[in-house]
């Protein structure tokens, strides 16, 4: 296929699933602010998760100070913030328009009509109810991947759409643990009683808080927190999984020049499928963190000079 | 404009024509309701399938519905059939007479149009001067704009032959009439015209460069901000072709490849959605940033097809248009099945004397001018208009034609207080490779507003669905 068209399938996925990261940090976020609780707490949650996706600097140009309900609307609904969940999803509606041909007609009316949707929603004042807004987001975007699988032909357009679901997931759990990590140490678990406002914000943002009562059958505490979303192959947004399906898709497009990328993503399922949890402690949970999303970035600057359009040429 | 318009579904009493009574029967037996809230429901679908076109000037990314009316244009099947001969008929006059331009120029030569309206003509491409294309085919596809006069004979308005677009609403307003009305195909026996991508593609692998045993087709576009972009996606997707854009191609050892996620690609034959001056940067507008550099190198050496074919415009400019049926017995040897329409050329001086002192009842186009853009319609116009107008025929009379008003026919539209008649034109869409094949029917463009004449989408201009019933 063109390059061109697999570089725009490639980010209309990544877009998308932005959207539905964002739309998941908001929602945990606005559920804790809505029960009672230490407002230097929820500040401090959201100022770290600003931070860890870069949406500090961009905020602070038209806000003062972190609060809640302005940072709710920011990340959710406005519209000149290129990072905000409608401008992803517009991101992701202008990449499928560029390569409709390519879409099944149903995966391109699903997100034609999502783009549609939350302009109206945006546009509607007094704004929609931040609740409602991002459990919408997190529907259409579950829409989406149910239609891409559910009608797409499994070829390399369908692998490319695949490849950018998960770099952008590996890298959003990443970044979610980052802001919401404490510094873990070998042997800093077994005193210390977590923050249960932190954990319980960052397990809901990944869908991850039934997982773990059900895997773990046992009190939250950081390790299993971080070995949950980092190492078990069978937890979808963990970084074990998202790596596996990179790097499944990726081998069913190789090409003549694509072989050193393979490696690398080969490399990055194989470390995290072989190591434990306790190797992780031993380099220290944010250095561990700061490599992958290293490794990350790498892999998908390959990505695009291999397969689709490299940056430069963009 | 002195003579009533032909009204399509109406005679002059008011009695329905034969082939509309079954429709007009089920017409009368619909709430008002249903019909509201059909027409809210195609606004809907239209919309959510993106069926759109882009509108040059306004805010970026600005996506126009095209409007669309639910009375269908319906035509009788031996009108039908006489309407195809005369379009397949005018169809390979103008491809012969663009070979001919190319080659031996035969035509000129025998005094039948003068050289200079041709090869002094901005269309005419020196480029393309012996260059011998697979079949002799130029035209592939020609969008020929029909219109039906006062007296309900048709003529043709204008041929296009460059990159004539629409045929996308013509598939797309069929599908919607179907939904939305479902019964009346059952009770209707309406000519099909869903195949249209699959006669596209046949034609166009029909005409690869010789040798070419399995050619790989791709269609060209300028891009996702072109005004027809739904319109090439569209067709690339219903053919299972590459929509590809200029940056996807390039030239190696004058062949043709297009860029893939697998390495490079080779191309046979390009269906080109941009206009020649946007094609090769090396031999057409260096500063085009659509186009393929060394693409002209590759076409002249035979190592691709370009369809249309570079130069198509000499043949459907409006000063070679009133010489058509001339091309049609010189190369033919046959008299034309559908006449002009009138045209006087200002460049004569006859011409000019008359025209200058009948302009409040003529209509007058530049020679250049599409869209609707660039003319005077002289009864729709005041006295100042005209004058203005009248300045600048003098000025350069060589830059202009002239043609009576006419009286579009009519058709029942929905306007804002219910049905009223509206003027309608048909453009037909001709393909031509190894044979000649019209679906049957075309685009029927409607003028919205009242006494308009204007059917242009850029201008308050609609569309319908049009039903060829079959005996």
């Amino acid at each position: 296929m063109l390059s061109r068209t697999a570089d725009h399938l490639y980010w209309m996925s990544r877009y998308i699933e932005r959207a539905e990261s964002l739309a998941r940090l908001v929602d945990a976020h606005y559920r804790m602010s809505l029960l009672p609780h230490d407002d230097a707490t929820l500040a401090q949650s959201l100022q770290a998760t600003m931070t860890a996706l870069h949406m500090e600097d961009a905020y602070r140009e038209r806000y003062e100070a972190i609060e809640p309900r302005a940072v709710f609307e920011f990340v959710s609904l406005d519209r000149e913030y290129s990072g905000s969940i409608v401008s992803c999803l517009r991101a992701a509606r202008e990449n499928a328009r560029a390569v409709r041909g390519s879409l099944t007609s149903e995966l391109w009316e699903t997100l034609n009509s999502t783009w549609l949707d939350a302009r109206t929603l945006v546009s509607r004042s007094p704004h929609a109810d931040i609740g409602t807004f991002v459990e919408w987001v997190k529907e259409r975007s579950h829409l989406t991947r149910g239609v891409t699988i559910g009608t797409m032909l499994r070829d390399e357009a369908f692998h490319f759409t695949r490849i950018g679901t998960f770099l952008e997931r590996a890298d959003s759990t990443a970044r979610i643990l980052t802001a919401h990590q404490t510094d873990l140490r070998p042997g800093a678990d077994a005193g210390s009683v977590p923050d249960p406002f932190v954990w319980s914000v960052l397990l809901r943002a990944l869908s991850a808080f039934e997982v773990y009562r059900r895997v773990y059958r046992d009190v939250i505490t950081p390790v299993k927190v971080a070995q949950l979303l980092i190492l078990r192959d069978d937890m979808p947004r963990s970084l074990l999984r998202c790596c596996k399906e990179v790097y499944s898709n990726l081998r069913s497009v190789t090409n003549e020049h694509s072989a050193e990328t393979e490696r690398r993503a080969g490399e990055m399922h194989a470390m995290l499928h072989f190591t434990r949890m306790e190797n992780i402690l031993e380099l220290g949970l944010p250095e561990f963190l700061g490599q992958f999303l290293g490794k990350v970035r790498d892999l998908g600057d390959r990505i695009a000079y291999d397969f689709l359009v490299p940056p430069a040429e963009a | 404009m002195g003579n009533k318009p032909f009204n399509e579904m109406y005679v002059g009493d008011g009695a329905t024509r034969p082939h509309y009574r079954s429709y007009d029967h089920w017409l009368g037996e619909q709430p008002a309701e249903r019909l509201a809230q059909k027409r809210a429901e195609a606004d809907a679908l239209f919309h959510r399938v993106g069926i759109t076109f882009a509108v040059y000037g306004q805010e970026e990314g600005a996506e126009r519905l095209i409007p669309f009316d639910i009375v269908p244009r319906v035509m009788p099947f031996e009108e039908w059939i006489r309407l195809e001969g005369g379009l397949k008929q005018r169809v390979r006059a103008l491809n012969a007479f663009i070979h001919d331009i190319y080659h031996d120029q035969q035509i000129l030569k025998a005094g039948v149009i003068p050289p200079e309206q041709v090869l002094c003509n901005s269309q005419y491409r020196p480029e393309m001067q012996g260059v011998d294309v697979p079949g002799g085919i130029y035209a592939h596809i020609a969008g020929i704009d029909i219109v039906r006069d006062d007296a309900g004979e048709f003529r043709v308005l204008e041929d296009n032959l460059r990159v004539p677009s629409g045929v996308s609403y013509m598939l797309e307003n069929r599908k919607m009439m179907m939904r939305l009305f479902p019964e009346l195909f059952s009770s209707h026996r309406v000519a099909p015209v869903d195949h249209y991508p699959d006669v596209l593609l046949d034609n166009l692998r029909s005409v690869a460069p010789t040798g070419v045993a399995d050619p790989t087709v791709v269609l060209m576009t300028a891009g996702a901000h072109n005004s027809a972009y739904f319109e090439h996606a569209f067709l690339a997707q219903q053919m299972g072709i590459e929509l590809v854009e200029g940056q996807d191609l390039f030239v190696r050892d004058e062949a043709v490849f297009m860029r893939t996620t697998q390495g490079p690609q080779r191309v046979d034959v390009i269906y080109r959605r941009i206009d020649d001056d946007f094609l090769d940067p090396l031999v057409f507008r260096p500063d085009s940033m659509l186009g393929v550099p060394g693409l002209l190198t590759a076409y002249r050496a035979g190592r691709i097809t370009i369809a249309n074919a570079i130069g198509t415009g000499v043949a459907d400019d409006k000063s070679i248009y009133p010489y058509v049926p001339e091309m049609i017995r010189f190369y033919l040897g046959q008299s034309p099945i559908i006449g002009n329409v009138h045209t006087w050329m200002l460049r004569k001086k006859d011409d000019l004397a008359y025209v200058l002192a009948h302009l409040p009842e003529l209509v007058v186009k530049e020679v250049h001018g599409a869209g609707g853009y660039g003319m005077l319609i002289g009864p729709a116009s005041t006295k100042a208009e005209i004058e203005a107008f009248r300045q600048q025929i003098i000025a350069t009379p060589e830059r202009y034609i002239a043609q009576p008003t006419l009286a579009l026919s009519t058709c029942p539209t929905f306007s804002g207080e219910g049905l009223a008649p509206r003027h309608i034109d048909l453009r037909p869409f001709v393909l031509s490779g190894r044979d000649v094949t019209i679906v049957p029917g075309g685009l029927t463009r409607v003028a919205l507003r009242e006494g308009s004449l204007v059917v242009n989408s850029s201008q308050g201009g609609g569309t319908k669905d049009t039903w060829v019933l079959e005996a």
